[in-house]
């Protein structure tokens, strides 16, 4: 049986269904509208296993399913060197979402990532500790600021309502996802101009590595051709 | 022998000869409080080690190195001049699969004396040569100590010195900075449009007209770095021939004593870099009596600059001929480390360590 991981809930399982539905695969949740069991329809051999869409890079990972329908971001964040782990067969056109580093709108002085830096060196010298930045990607946030040299900031641990922990007094900037900026606005913050980490939307990926049997890869081969995507040349 | 043991062996010898030299043994724990390493080398350490949690204690590290705790111990209860040894494991994470370690010993040995560094620099240099002389590596060396003081002596604001000297370890960072302090690269939009409106109105009074201001950086914060800003704006930029001497500086590469002519040469347009450049004239004079060889002695003024330590004089690696090993050994000065470790005071050192898995590998004993 091939296996592919599909979210649970919400908008995200709904415009998945949609998306291979349109392409001749019917995806349907079985039992009550609570329970976690699907079906596949129009293709043999294939098992559809509804998780949360922030445990299917983990399950990707173990190899526990072939494939699996995630945002881009999480994959990026919650797995090592991800390309070596997983193989991106389609973008799916939904989900879209931008990783981004905001701080308060009143900080007329930081516009890029350069003033961050510099107001970050400022905030350890006057405040006594690192310049706290409240994210849950925290991977992705520190390569980011890695790879573009900002030093004295620290990542604090924020899993909800990241926007709020600012005014709480627990972080002095944030990195999140945000798809309007609505929330941002709300909560008296701007998008640093340079602070875009990451634009995500849902991936259809691959597992590098789960068991690849010649069943699995030929079911494989019939399903990438019903959805017209291409397979990587390396599996 | 398993390799594990014929690595241990290999320290062991290691390990035996640097006490031989007069070192003192320190152990130091396997478990580091994370705070003090991670205000020491920032967020980046977290990428690199292992962090765990102690239910009292609160967040702590497997040991990424000895540095931190062998100087803290020196300045806890060490006696001048001191020079020490020790020998464990230290362990990174390793974010992509491949031959990396993820744990391995590590022999080192420190030298903290106040009277000759130079003199100190070459010691461990030299030591660190022969030990490792049979496989026949290649060293190479640096001295950020120039690099520090060529920034030092610019002929601009302090701002710009300390910013510079901030980032030195962060080569794309600084060369960012200095590249917009020489005028090379142009200010950036949000920023001349934000001195635009600094002409007309105070910061306190832009930040209110920008919304409520929320968290903990205050409208004292904003309008220091907005004056810093205006201050900066009025601040001319790097002199062209400056910044050409700074960019000459940091893509130098020679041997040795070719570098050292090269450093004279450009020392009268120049001058802040004359102490040190004495210093590696002194340096290099050492190695000599050392019986190292300083016409061949590979130089490089940015080595050692993207590591993580904290090193900030004589900086030196050796090195395997495959490219995919890491340095066999590396080590420095870092009398700055010691400052911030020690509260007020400090104590100019310098040390080393050698991985015994790559010296056992390359002598084909694992």
């Amino acid at each position: 049986m091939l296996k592919i991981g599909v979210p649970s809930k919400g908008r995200l399982m709904e415009k998945t269904f949609d998306w291979f539905g349109q392409r001749g695969i019917t995806m349907r949740q079985t039992g009550n509208d609570r329970e976690y069991s699907g079906a596949v329809e129009g293709i043999g051999g294939v098992e559809l296993v509804l998780l949360s869409a922030g445990e299917i890079p983990r399950e990707l990972s173990a190899g526990r399913i072939h494939l699996g329908v995630t945002g881009s971001d999480l994959v990026r964040d919650k797995l090592a060197d991800w390309p070596a782990q997983v193989a991106e067969l389609a973008p799916l056109g939904f989900g879209h979402a931008d990783l981004i580093i905001a701080v308060p709108a009143a900080w007329i002085d930081v516009d890029t990532l350069d003033d961050l830096d510099a107001a970050a060196a400022a905030f350890r010298a006057a405040h006594g500790h690192r310049l706290r930045i409240a994210t849950k990607y925290h991977r992705l946030v520190r390569d980011f600021l890695t790879a573009n040299g900002v030093a004295d900031y620290q990542l604090v641990d924020s899993q909800g309502a990241t926007e709020g922990t600012i005014r709480n007094l627990t972080a002095e900037a944030i990195a999140d996802i945000t798809s309007t900026g609505e929330t941002l606005r709300a909560n008296h913050l701007k998008v640093l101009s340079d602070g875009l980490i990451h634009q995500s939307q849902a991936v259809l990926f691959l597992s590098r590595n789960a068991d690849w049997p010649q069943a699995s890869r030929a079911t494989l081969a019939a399903l990438a051709a019903r959805l017209a995507i291409p397979l990587p040349g390396d599996l | 022998m398993t390799s594990k043991a014929a690595i241990r062996a290999e320290a062991e010898t290691l390990f035996a000869a640097f006490r031989t030299e007069g070192a003192v043994p320190v152990e130091a724990d396997i478990l580091q409080p994370a705070e003090t390493l991670l205000d020491l080398y920032g967020e980046d350490i977290r990428a690199r080690a292992y962090v765990t949690a102690d239910p009292l204690r609160g967040e702590m590290m497997l040991r990424p190195d000895f540095t931190v705790p062998v100087v803290q111990a020196h300045m806890a209860h060490g006696a001048e001049p001191a020079r020490y040894c020790y020998m464990g494991e230290v362990f990174r994470k390793q974010d992509v699969a491949g031959p990396r370690a993820n744990e391995y010993l590590q022999v080192g040995f420190e030298l903290f004396d106040r009277s000759a560094p130079e003199q100190a620099d070459a010691q461990v240099f030299a030591l660190f040569a022969r030990l490792l002389a049979p496989l026949n590596l290649r060293a190479a060396t640096g001295d950020i100590g120039i690099l520090m003081a060529a920034v030092r002596g610019l002929s601009t604001s302090e701002r710009r010195k300390s910013a510079l000297l901030r980032h030195i370890w962060r080569p794309n960072r600084f060369r960012a900075l200095l590249d917009r302090f020489s005028g090379r690269a142009p200010m950036p939009a949000a920023r001349a449009a934000l001195l635009d409106r600094l002409q007309k109105d105070t910061p306190e009074a832009l930040t209110r007209a920008a919304g409520t201001l929320v968290g903990l950086r205050s409208a004292e914060d904003i309008a220091a770095r907005a004056r810093a800003l205006i201050e900066d704006a009025a601040t001319q930029p790097i002199a062209a021939t400056e910044a050409a001497l700074l960019y000459d500086l940091l893509s130098l590469q020679a041997p040795a004593r070719a570098a050292l002519n090269h450093l004279r040469g450009i020392t009268p347009m120049l001058p802040a870099i004359a102490p040190a450049v004495d210093r590696f004239a002194t340096r290099l004079d050492a190695l000599a009596t050392l019986g190292i060889d300083t016409e061949t002695l590979p130089f490089e003024a940015s080595h050692g600059r993207t590591s993580l330590e904290y090193y900030d004089g004589f900086v030196f690696s050796f090195h395997a001929a495959d490219p995919a090993l890491p340095p066999v050994a590396s080590g420095g000065r870092y009398d700055a480390l010691t400052a911030v470790l020690g509260q007020g005071r400090s104590i100019p050192a310098v040390g080393g360590v050698i991985r015994p898995g790559l010296v056992a590998r390359l002598k084909g004993s694992v």
